[in-house]
């Protein structure tokens, strides 16, 4: 029913092509720091780690980096960025629109014939939408240079034998796939979020517990999704 | 005019309303009054839709606003402008952007225009230069005057004030009054004000409803308000000493 809200009367094009930018920079451009830390060190332990594990005569070197590739792409890149993007983007969501609605902020929208739920969530699930897959790639890209960066600078690998592992047998479906993930996570983040925050009532108080339950449901539904997907898929 | 017949609401097995009626006329502050939890905001919220009353008819100039087709509905809504309690300024949007809102949502007039209107409102409420200030700048008073600028920038033929002297010193609260009945007149809006203040009641009240458990109990002018025999009214209008003393 929330979801159907969003496409009853809709407002100009150009207000939520404006909207739309707008949220793109928060959700996107504002996440890329958290994004690259978490990235570039997820992809420094899973090497060394691997390294850890997998080091012995009979296992070549460059199965560390095809296992980091294949890890990053198929889970840590798109699942564990969506957690942080649950935690980041979707409590400020929560947040944001639950402020909106106990200081009569939604209310004063409404009054004036204007879709709420349309003006103010559209653009947010859209600019999830768009953005959390950019996110994914760069977050993919930044976990395996840094894999290669803390592999070649505790000697755990070379360079080449990085790069020969990194295109090993690569299965190219595990990029679609990833991206499948990072769009159905980053609808799941965005309208869990949105309904949270849209729906809260109360003061204060309600919009904390508003945005702790964002990132809890929708960590809960980013789980889910991700077993579903992988027994669809795979 | 706004006209409301036998408006009803209930909670889940908590009824607000019984069967509120009244003719809210146009050009006049039209007062809703009473005693907190007596029904008085969720009255406000069923006039202006933000809530659907379980029986009765609301009717903005013969309209049937209840049962009214979506088109409809917009279309009332577009006419109407609303001060709300807290004021309900937009945090992200600065003065300018605030009240430009409804221009920029529903209008299709030029920016220059847009601007033109918002400096004539912000000067209609007294407020100059003060286009780029943020809400969190401003005072009590002040987001109250950008409120009623915002609600009367599209040229609303009704507005609507929730408690606008809610949390403002007696001075300021006497200067909102006034800018309430000196708009209505000038605009000629039809305006229904919520409050519990009594010295809005005295200054801006051409005619009041008074509501008691959610029933209507009275309605008049500030004229015959202090005559009253009525003794929840009265008990409720010399509720404070200085009420008292001046009886």
């Amino acid at each position: 029913m929330f979801l159907i809200s969003l496409f009853e009367r809709r407002e100009k094009l150009k207000t939520y092509f404006s909207l739309t930018i707008n949220e793109c920079i928060k959700i996107g451009y504002d996440s890329l720091f958290i994004v690259s830390i978490v990235s570039i060190f997820m992809g420094a332990v899973t090497t060394i780690q691997t390294a850890f594990n997998l080091v012995g005569p009979l296992i070549p070197d460059y199965v560390i980096s095809l296992v980091v590739r294949d890890m990053t792409l198929l889970e840590l890149s798109p699942t564990i960025i969506a957690i942080v993007f649950a935690g980041k983007v979707g409590s400020n969501i929560a947040g944001e629109l639950g402020t909106m609605r106990i200081t009569e902020q939604i209310d004063a929208l409404e009054v004036m014939g204007i879709n709420s739920s349309s003006y103010l969530v559209l653009p947010k699930i859209v600019a999830a939408l768009l953005m959390f897959p950019i996110l994914v790639v760069i977050s993919a890209t930044l976990a395996i240079l840094g894999g290669y960066t803390a592999g070649v600078m505790t000697d755990v690998i070379t360079g080449q034998e990085y790069i020969y592992g990194l295109r090993y047998e690569f299965n190219p479906f595990n990029i679609p796939f990833a991206l499948i993930k990072s769009y159905v996570f980053a609808f799941i983040v965005a309208s869990i979020s949105s309904f949270q925050g849209y729906y809260t009532s109360g003061g204060a108080l309600e919009v904390g517990k508003s945005s702790t339950n964002a990132v809890t449901n929708s960590c809960i539904a980013i789980l889910i999704a991700d077993y579903i997907l992988a027994q669809i898929l795979l | 005019m706004i006209e409301i017949q036998k408006i009803t609401k209930s909670f889940n097995d908590k009824k607000v309303l019984y069967g509120i009626s009244g003719k809210f006329e146009k050009g006049k502050t039209n007062l809703i009054i009473g005693a907190s939890g007596t029904g008085k905001s969720v009255l406000l919220k069923c006039l202006v839709g933000l809530l659907s009353p379980d029986k009765g008819k609301v009717l903005f100039d013969g309209r049937n606003f209840t049962e009214s087709d979506k088109t409809t509905t917009t279309q009332i809504r577009r006419e109407i402008g609303m001060l709300f309690q807290g004021s309900a300024l937009f945090d992200s949007k600065n003065v300018e952007e605030n009240i430009k809102f409804p221009l920029d949502m529903l209008t299709e007039i030029s920016e220059k225009e847009k601007i033109e209107k918002v400096n004539h409102c912000l000067n209609l409420v007294g407020l100059d230069k003060i286009n780029y200030k943020m809400p969190s700048e401003l005072s009590g008073g002040m987001k109250k005057r950008v409120g009623i600028a915002r609600a009367i920038v599209n040229d609303s033929k009704y507005l609507f004030c929730d408690e606008p002297n809610s949390g403002l010193d007696p001075l300021t609260a006497i200067k909102i009054d006034d800018l309430i009945l000196e708009l209505t007149q000038k605009l000629n809006t039809t305006t229904i004000v919520v409050t519990h203040d009594m010295n809005s009641v005295i200054e801006i009240g051409e005619y009041i409803m008074f509501l008691h458990n959610g029933k209507k109990l009275w309605e008049g002018d500030n004229k015959k308000i202090l005559k009253t025999k009525i003794k929840e009214l009265n008990s409720f209008i010399f509720s404070n000493k200085l009420m008292k003393k001046i009886k």
